[in-house]
This record gives structure tokens, C-alpha cells and sequence, in this order.
């Protein structure tokens, strides 16, 4: 599918691509956390990929990076899809795992990045409005890792209507 | 008198769409005929010069800030939208969502590949089989067994899929109607959803919620004469739909609540991460079954309705031509459909027949693993993609190769297109802003999961 | 004298009232698509006196809690409850308004009657309209017979006003 693609990225960017691969029909590449802007802009402006699909997190708790940023993008005028991921250390009482935003190339990162943030709390340096999206203000803490227990509520109401 | 008091602004019109001076004297306005002749020195004022500037005067205002939802009576869906206005024109606006944030991808990561099921139906509640489908090609894409489905199967999938695809589309118009004072087509359109909901009901047990869907296949086979039933509901609809069409297209308050109201063009609807019908409307022809089609839907014909502006009229239009072109797809599904197992004969992932497990001791085995342990996928990620109701459905899955997602997560459709709504409403009306938020269909259930 | 003549004009009123109930459908997920069922023309809840939804909480007096509850939209609900005008009662729609349901996570509030108190649970998920008239109907029979949270109360505060040493007798609410 977009094998080539792909490959013409590793070959413009050679010290950014960590790994790539093509399992299950994904293709994929993981770049380095700096060099992200300068792939990002190369995709949409010269490879065009001016779709960007989605943006998300995942949390691989006790794997060293912690977190991986992984963005889906598609090519309108081919649809080529391509993922690209970027690996976030982030370690215990220090500071929070942080990339850059994209949400200034593509709009459509604004709400997906802010997602990422409240459920992981990756911070995405440059976002215009980085604040919780689904959960509210004064909610501790970010759901969605691993080391936050399922059914930890921090309730904002509870009354008791018992008649005695 | 008339004669006297000739205007010397000629025909030009006053604000607020009144009638010019000379047209009040001749009684000459179309449609009211003997109008009464106001007094000469009204007259005199009226044709005076000071007057013209009416048009520019406009009350002065200070921007206020004002709180709609999140339990709007006229939005469907939770959602608050904090809105500066001037007067009637919103000049800045803060969609919050998240009134429903249910945590799908969190319960995902602790239930087995099955369990899932009824927590996808929950989705975009509105075409719960569309959501089952999209899940279950994701792990079977994880799986490697998309080429081995049973032909059986995917043409069940296609049926139960396109009859979701209309019930999202019917309650969208229904409620969007509803939402601007069109009660009837509503209740028409509800008329159609339960005999498709009644059919659905039929073959899968419940009217909603269905978890119909299983990795490798669906639960059972199509009841008896269900096909005929279903060519005959389908005729049925298409005429109520042609008669809800002309309620709505030719409705002239309907229309101006539509033609022009929330504009998006193309370029910006693509930067937004807009898909489906709501992409669609602008005039890209972007259809998931059309540009990677899975399932069997590259054997049949049917076209992918495309707007020309962007509008909210254009929304309605190419949802009410989407109709159209499922009930074409249902029609040759129902020829085509051919006979066979529904279920993937594997025993490690797919269920034994309930007979077989109460007599046989490695089908009573093969249960039990099942239940227990859940599917065993390998380790890996994938992303899969189907057409929803509202666009794009993916699925972004990480297996670490036991039998729950390490990681499920959802590219939902409704929470991107709401994003754009603060674009969509900016310098318009507050009025325009529920047909405009009706018709971007957000859901919560998907936008919030 | 006076108290028996009390009983038989609450009576009357809540004979009156279980057959006018107007509902706030608080819609917030899957079962608003069964609760527009439930009105549209085929289950026709108009039949049993709970015809209009108003959409203003000022304005009803029956609160249709339909779909989960979050712990962002809890105060929102009660909110809405406190903005009712008494008597006012409550129906859980559906197995997440009363339980939760099948989500029992850091987000969603196990029941509304966690926030307010709720009259009738009518289960399901979501539940079919014939369950929901079967809801409605039992909330009448309770209004008939003043056994909803709100009548109860009442009573529990003339009794306890009865108790009261200061001679003070406090009257009942009629809203």
C-alpha cells in the first residue's frame, strides 16, 4: 500500500526514524519526540498526507518509553494511510512526557490532543488551549494510565435521601 | 393624495423588509389588497430623508456571555456551549463535551474481545451494528482472519449494517426536523425506525442493543422469510420517505432554517478531520466502502451522494440520498445473499454450538477457554476502519497477546466533527445554531464514549 | 374532622395529578432513543396522562432521568431536581440511571439516586416502552396511593411538627 511512502520518509529523515514496519498491513514509523514537527510538516506538505485521522496515546506502564503518541494519517488524493508513532519517557514524580503539537497543521489535533492530556497527561507544548476535555477540572489525575484503578471515583455531588 | 405625496426615495426599500411609502399608498403590495391609507402628515414623515437611516441603526449592545446546555431542550446530545453574543450574533463560542464520558476505552482494557461487544452497541447508540461490525473487523484484522470470514456472514454484516445505517440517518432528520418545529416528519420517521427496529428485533433479540456481532461471524442465522420481510418494510419506507422528503425539501421555513446556515468548505472540512456525510456535504466523495471497501461491499453498486456548498441543507440532502443508496445495497444483498455457515469454524476463537457443548467434553473445553480466558489474539496493533453512521469508524487496538485489549482505542466520528461546531456557529444566529449542531449528528455515546 | 376532610381533598388532588403529569425527559444517552420511542406515535405515552414534555424543569413535575449519569453531569441533575416545582417525582429510565449498569468505572455515578431521590427504576438497557408504561402506571398507583418520596416527606415533617413540644403546628404543603 504505502510501502513506498514509507520508505522515501526513513530516506528523507534518517536520524529521525527509529523503526518502521509494516505488520499487519499498518505501515508504520516511530520518529524521535523533537524532530516530530519537521515529519509532521514534510507528510502533509510534501508527501500528501493532509488527513490527519487521529491522534492518541498509549500507556505501556513498566516499558521504557512509558508512553507512545500514535498518529493516523491518510492521504486524500491516493488513500495511502500511514501511522506514526513517537515514544515518551516520562518518570515517576518528574516532570509529564511532552511532544510538540501539531494541532497548528491540522485543527482536527486541537480536541484529540487535549484528550491525550486528560487521559494520559502528555503535554503537548504549543497547544493553544491545553485543558481537560472529558473529564472535569477538578479531577486528579489521568484516568486512562495504567496505574489509575478503574473505579476510583472523585465524586462532585452525593446526598442521602433517607427518611429514617 | 397619492399623487401629492410621491416618495422621492423611488421604490427603495425601509428596514426590516416594510413596505415603501408609495407602495402603502397604492395598496399595490402583492398579496394585500385593500390596505388602509395612512394620514398625509404620517406620510410627510414617513418620505423623509432622516428616515433612510433606519437601516443603519442598530441597537447597541454589550457582548454578553451566555450558558446553553448541557441539558439544552433542543439540542439532542449533552453538550455545553458557552457562547458570547452580541445581541443575536455569536461572536465567540467554547463547546465543552464530555457530559458523557462513560469510559469505554478504560472498561475495554479490563473485559475480554467479546465482552466488548455491548460496550461498542453503546457507542454511537443510534447504529449500534455498525459500531459491532467495526470492532469485530478490527480484531479479526489483528486476527488474520478478515479473508476467512464465511461469504454467509459478511453479507449478514452488510444486511444488519445498511438497516443501521437508515435508522441513524432517519432519527438524525427526525430529531433535526423535530428540533425546528417539523413535528410530523418526525413521527413519521420514528414509524419507519420501529419497523426497521421490529426486524432487527426479529434476528437479534433486542430492539437497541443488540450485540449481534461476534469475531469470526455473527450469533445466529437470519430467521426464516427474513428477506421478504425485509423487501417488504423496504418498500413500505421508501414511500414514507419520499413523502418526509417533500415536507422537508420543499418546506419553505424548513429551508431557510437550512440553505446557507453553517457553511464549511472543503479545505476546512478535510482540516478538521471531517468524514462521512457530513464531509460528504461539502463535495468530497470520501466513502470508506467506496475508497477501501471491506466486508463484500465492493460487489455491489451504489453511488456516494455529494453535496456542493457545505450547508446544512446539503447535510440533510445527501443523508436523505444516503437512504436511498443503502436500501439499493440491502436490495442486492438480499439477491445475492448466498447459503452457508455464519460462524468461522475455529475453535479457538469462534464458539461451539450450545448443542455440541452439553454433549461433547473438547467442545465443553473449548467454552470454557473462551469464557475464561477470552480470545487469545496476537500481540501487536492495528487500525481499522469501517464507514459508521457518522463517518470514519476506527478502532485502534494493542494486543499484548492475552485475551483483553491492552489498549482500545476509538476514532469517533461525533467528537471530531463537534470540534468544529465553534467554526460552523461563529457569526451566526443563536437560532442557527441547533439546526447546525442537529445535523453534524453528534452523539454522545460515540463523541464522549 | 378537619384531618379526615384533609385525606379526602389530598385524595382528590392526587387522583388529579397522576392522570397530569408533565415530564422532563433529562436525556443523556441510548435510552433517548427508547424514550422518543416511547412518545412517538406507536407507544404513545400520551395515552396515560404523560403526554407533553416540557422542556423546562420549572414547568414539570415529573423528572425522566433517561441514560448514565457522569460524575460531571451529577450536579447538573441536581440541580434540575432542585429547580422542579413540588410535588415532583423521579423515574430512573433504564438500567444505568438506576444502577449504572454495566459501567462501574471512575466516571459514572452508580444510580441517581445517589444525587436525588428516585421513585420508580424501570430496568433495562435500555428498557423496552412497554416496560416504561408499566414504569409510568406504577408511579401513579404510588401518587394515588402518596407513597412517592415527596408525599412521604411530607408526612414525616407534619409528624415530627405534631411532636414538637413548642405547640407550633406546622401545615401541609400543597404545592
Amino acid at each position: 500500500m504505502s510501502k513506498a511512502d514509507l520508505d522515501k520518509l526513513v530516506a528523507q529523515f534518517p536520524g529521525a526514524v527509529v523503526s518502521s514496519h509494516s505488520n499487519f498491513g499498518d505501515d508504520t514509523a516511530v520518529v524521535t519526540a523533537d524532530q516530530l514537527k519537521d515529519v509532521m510538516r514534510y507528510l502533509r506538505d510534501t508527501a500528501g498526507f493532509d488527513f490527519l485521522v487521529n491522534v492518541t496515546a498509549v500507556d505501556y506502564f513498566g516499558r521504557e518509553p512509558r508512553f507512545e503518541v500514535v498518529y493516523h494519517l491518510r492521504s486524500m488524493a491516493t488513500g495511502n494511510r500511514l501511522r506514526i508513532k513517537v515514544g515518551l519517557h516520562e518518570e515517576e514524580g518528574g516532570p509529564s512526557a511532552e511532544v510538540a503539537t501539531v494541532s497548528d497543521l491540522w485543527p482536527t489535533a486541537n480536541w484529540q490532543e487535549r484528550e491525550a492530556y486528560d487521559m494520559f497527561g502528555i503535554k503537548f507544548t504549543g497547544h493553544p488551549d491545553l485543558r481537560r476535555i472529558l473529564m472535569y477540572e477538578e479531577f486528579i489525575g489521568h484516568p486512562l494510565r495504567k496505574d489509575y484503578p478503574k473505579e476510583q471515583r472523585q465524586p462532585l455531588i452525593r446526598r442521602d435521601y433517607s427518611l429514617g | 393624495m397619492s399623487t401629492t405625496t410621491q416618495s422621492k426615495t423611488g421604490s427603495k426599500k425601509l428596514a426590516l423588509g416594510m413596505p415603501t411609502p408609495e407602495e402603502i399608498t397604492a395598496g399595490g403590495i402583492p398579496g394585500i389588497s385593500a390596505r388602509p391609507k395612512l394620514p398625509p402628515d404620517l406620510m410627510a414623515k414617513l418620505n423623509n430623508e432622516e428616515l433612510e437611516e433606519v437601516e443603519d441603526i442598530e441597537l447597541p449592545t454589550e457582548p454578553m456571555t451566555i450558558n446553553m446546555g448541557p441539558s439544552h431542550p433542543a439540542t439532542h446530545g449533552t453538550v455545553r456551549i458557552i457562547l458570547t453574543i452580541d445581541g443575536e450574533t455569536v461572536r465567540d463560542s467554547d463547546v465543552q463535551v464530555g457530559y458523557l464520558h462513560r469510559c469505554f476505552e478504560k472498561e475495554a482494557e479490563a473485559a475480554t474481545y467479546t465482552q466488548v461487544f455491548p460496550y461498542t452497541d453503546r457507542l454511537n447508540y443510534v447504529s449500534p451494528l455498525l459500531n459491532n461490525v467495526g470492532f469485530a473487523l478490527a480484531v479479526e484484522k489483528l486476527l488474520g482472519i478478515v479473508d476467512r470470514l464465511p461469504e454467509r456472514a459478511s453479507y449478514i454484516r452488510v444486511i444488519v449494517g445498511e438497516i443501521s445505517r437508515i435508522t441513524d440517518h432517519l432519527t438524525c432528520l427526525g430529531a433535526s426536523a423535530m428540533e425546528v418545529g417539523g413535528f410530523t416528519p418526525f413521527l413519521w420517521m420514528i414509524k419507519v425506525r420501529e419497523w426497521l427496529w421490529e426486524l432487527l428485533e426479529e434476528l437479534t433479540g433486542a430492539r437497541l442493543t443488540h450485540s449481534y456481532v461476534r469475531i469470526g461471524g455473527v450469533a445466529q442465522d437470519l430467521p426464516e422469510h427474513f428477506i421478504e420481510k425485509l423487501r417488504a418494510v423496504l418498500e413500505k419506507s421508501v414511500e414514507v420517505l419520499g413523502e418526509c422528503e417533500s415536507l422537508l425539501v420543499k418546506n419553505r421555513i424548513f429551508r431557510d432554517r437550512m440553505d446557507g446556515v453553517g457553511t464549511i468548505s472543503a479545505e476546512d472540512a478535510i482540516a478538521w478531520g471531517w468524514t462521512g456525510p457530513c464531509l460528504r456535504s461539502t463535495g468530497v466523495p470520501y466513502d470508506v466502502r467506496k475508497d477501501h471497501p471491506y466486508l463484500v461491499y465492493d460487489r455491489f453498486e451504489f453511488d456516494v451522494p455529494v453535496g456542493s456548498v457545505g450547508d446544512n441543507y446539503d447535510r440533510v440532502a445527501v443523508r436523505l440520498e444516503e437512504i436511498r443508496q443503502s436500501m439499493r445495497i440491502l436490495d442486492q444483498a438480499c439477491k445475492q445473499i448466498p447459503a452457508g455457515p455464519v460462524l468461522l469454524d475455529e475453535p479457538r476463537i469462534c464458539m461451539p454450538p450450545k448443542n455440541a457443548v452439553y454433549n461433547t467434553i473438547e467442545s465443553m473445553i473449548g467454552h470454557f477457554k473462551l469464557i475464561v480466558d477470552g480470545i487469545k489474539v496476537p500481540p501487536g496493533e492495528v487500525y481499522s476502519y469501517t464507514e459508521g453512521g457518522n463517518g470514519e469508524l476506527g478502532f485502534y487496538i494493542v494486543s499484548d497477546g492475552s485475551g483483553r485489549p491492552y489498549r482500545c482505542h476509538v476514532r469517533a466520528p461525533s467528537f471530531i466533527h463537534t470540534q468544529a461546531l465553534s467554526k460552523l456557529i461563529l457569526g451566526a444566529g443563536i437560532a442557527d445554531i441547533i439546526p447546525t449542531f442537529g445535523l453534524i449528528n453528534m452523539i454522545g455515546g460515540e463523541c464522549d464514549r | 374532622m378537619a384531618e379526615s376532610y384533609t385525606t379526602r381533598l389530598d385524595d382528590a388532588l392526587n387522583w388529579a395529578r397522576k392522570y397530569s403529569l408533565f415530564t422532563y425527559p433529562f436525556v443523556t444517552a441510548c435510552c433517548g432513543m427508547e424514550y422518543m420511542a416511547t412518545a412517538a406515535s406507536k407507544y404513545d405515552i400520551a395515552r396515560f396522562g404523560a403526554e407533553f414534555p416540557r422542556f423546562s424543569p420549572r414547568q414539570a413535575d415529573l423528572l425522566f432521568v433517561v441514560g448514565t449519569i457522569t460524575e460531571r453531569q451529577a450536579p447538573v441533575l441536581h440541580r434540575i431536581w432542585m429547580q422542579m416545582a413540588e410535588p415532583k417525582y423521579v423515574v430512573a429510565f433504564g438500567v444505568c440511571a438506576s444502577t449504572g449498569g454495566f459501567y462501574q468505572n471512575y466516571n459514572t455515578v452508580p444510580g441517581c439516586d445517589q444525587v436525588i431521590p428516585v421513585d420508580v427504576y424501570i430496568p433495562g438497557c435500555p428498557p423496552r416502552p412497554e416496560q416504561v408504561l408499566d414504569g409510568l402506571i406504577l408511579l401513579q398507583k404510588k401518587i394515588a396511593e402518596a407513597t412517592t418520596w415527596v408525599q412521604r416527606r411530607d408526612r414525616k415533617e407534619l409528624e415530627l411538627a405534631a411532636q414538637s413540644t413548642d405547640g407550633r403546628k406546622r401545615l401541609p404543603v400543597v404545592a
